[in-house]
């Protein structure tokens, strides 16, 4: 018995329109095809989703943890980017 | 639930406790310490991997046992109405042994490794779906007091430091409700029928009862008398992976279900069991731990027959998995010529 184990595939699932698909866990599918069957099986039991994507585990390319203080640090640094940062007096309204 | 094997005995080194004190474990920590999740890609300390991988796999696989003690009821289900309840709430057993599955797997484990773990029997599962389901009012038991026992098990599971865990379980809680409310509309059904239905209840409810309390695995807060209680389960502890003791489970679980059992005109087998007025709950007698060593040890009465049956239909199922890769294979092939 030949032991290839079905790739793994990422579920996305919509619960309703108006909002974004996210992130729900995994499933194992020899295709796209079934894996949207085996994604409606197993995260769609009680009408959670109006939607699902799903895309292979190793088509999927995530930054490293380790990176976390180069790549967000330098923009927790940029203040002046948030509406706070600029002091405007009291009696001007509507902005 | 179905934790309680997780409970390492004393002396097994498989699992390192001790994490060490270099910086990124220090840190992790810290982390924990402020109840800040660990996701997949961080830095753990091997002894957390490792202890989630056999936690959340054993978890899994009693999941998907789990489906066998119920599942031989579907066809003999009284009514339309009892056969689709239960092909629903066997459905999403497996279901959430497929949560599990995807929620360890993140942990650099593959589900091949699991399964094969489990059908070499290497791996356990919890001892509760070792024991026979002789009548249909055991549905009924089952519901009520299984997956009662494991929703007490499973909230505080819920806030665990690992977040794919945490996420499986919340997933899993919000579906279990189901599954003990139906058992005990069954019971209830069986409470008001005649006394022949009445007393194959109070049967049910007799081999069960024991066993639930077993569900929650050594006691942790008694001094451990029995021996079973180890410091990875302290560790457990330290690192929010278990954060609520097994006594205190099983004190709470008792504490609510014996009213229910008394709704139900159910008499609980248990001499020793008494309202303490000082303490605000229910006392309750000593359980026979060589019975679950002697279960979880793979010597109750249908262990066998259990993986038997799970290996046969993993074999069962070997030419269709293969059969599907064949095909997918061959219309990529199609598809890029």
């Amino acid at each position: 018995m030949s032991r290839k184990e079905w790739p793994l595939y990422e579920v996305f699932i919509r619960s309703r329109n108006g909002l974004n698909h996210m992130h729900v866990g995994s499933v194992h599918a020899p295709d796209p095809k079934m894996a949207l069957e085996n994604a409606r099986d197993a995260y769609t039991r009680r009408g959670e989703g109006v939607s699902i994507w799903v895309v292979e585990s190793n088509a999927i390319a995530a930054s490293d943890p380790g990176e976390k203080a180069s790549l967000f640090e330098p923009l927790a640094e940029k203040v002046y980017r948030h509406p706070t940062f600029y002091d405007i007096p009291d009696e001007v309204k509507n902005i | 639930m179905y934790t309680q094997g997780l409970d390492i005995p004393k002396g097994d080194k498989s699992i390192p406790v001790e994490q060490g004190d270099s910086p990124e474990a220090v840190r992790f920590q810290a982390r924990i310490d402020a109840d800040e999740k660990i996701e997949p890609k961080d830095w753990m300390p091997e002894g957390y991997r490792k202890t989630l991988i056999r936690q959340i796999s054993q978890h899994a696989h009693s999941e998907v046992i789990g489906m066998q003690p119920e599942g031989n009821w579907i066809t003999r289900a009284p009514t339309l109405r009892r056969k689709a309840i239960l092909m629903a709430k066997v459905q999403d057993e497996g279901g959430h042994g497929l949560y599990l599955y995807s929620a360890a797997e993140t942990l650099g484990v593959s589900r091949d490794e699991l399964v094969d773990q489990l059908l070499d029997g290497s791996a356990k599962y919890s001892s509760i779906f070792n024991y026979p389901t002789l009548t249909w009012a055991d549905i009924g038991a089952i519901g009520w007091l299984v997956d009662g026992a494991a929703i007490m098990n499973q909230i505080p599971l819920c806030r665990c430091s690992y977040g794919p865990y945490a996420r499986a379980m919340i997933r899993i809680c919000k579906e279990e409700s189901f599954h003990q409310r139906q058992g005990y509309e069954l019971m209830l059904s069986l409470s008001r029928g005649t006394a022949e239905q009445k007393a194959m209840m109070q049967d049910a409810f007799d081999r069960w009862w024991w066993p639930a309390l077993m569900m929650f695995g050594p006691h942790d807060t008694k001094g451990g008398a029995e021996g079973m209680k180890s410091q990875h389960s302290e560790q457990s502890m330290k690192w929010r992976i278990k954060r609520v003791s097994n006594d205190e489970l099983r004190q709470k679980f008792v504490d609510v279900t014996v009213p229910q059992a008394e709704y139900l005109g159910l008499k609980v087998p248990d001499p020793y069991l008494k309202w303490n007025a000082a303490t605000s709950h229910y006392d309750f007698g000593p359980i026979d731990w060589d019975e679950f060593k002697n279960v979880l040890a793979g010597n109750g009465p249908c262990n066998k027959k259990r993986l038997k049956v799970r290996r046969e239909a993993h074999e069962r199922g070997a030419w269709v998995r293969e059969a599907a890769m064949a095909y997918a294979a061959k219309k990529a092939k199609r598809q890029a010529a």
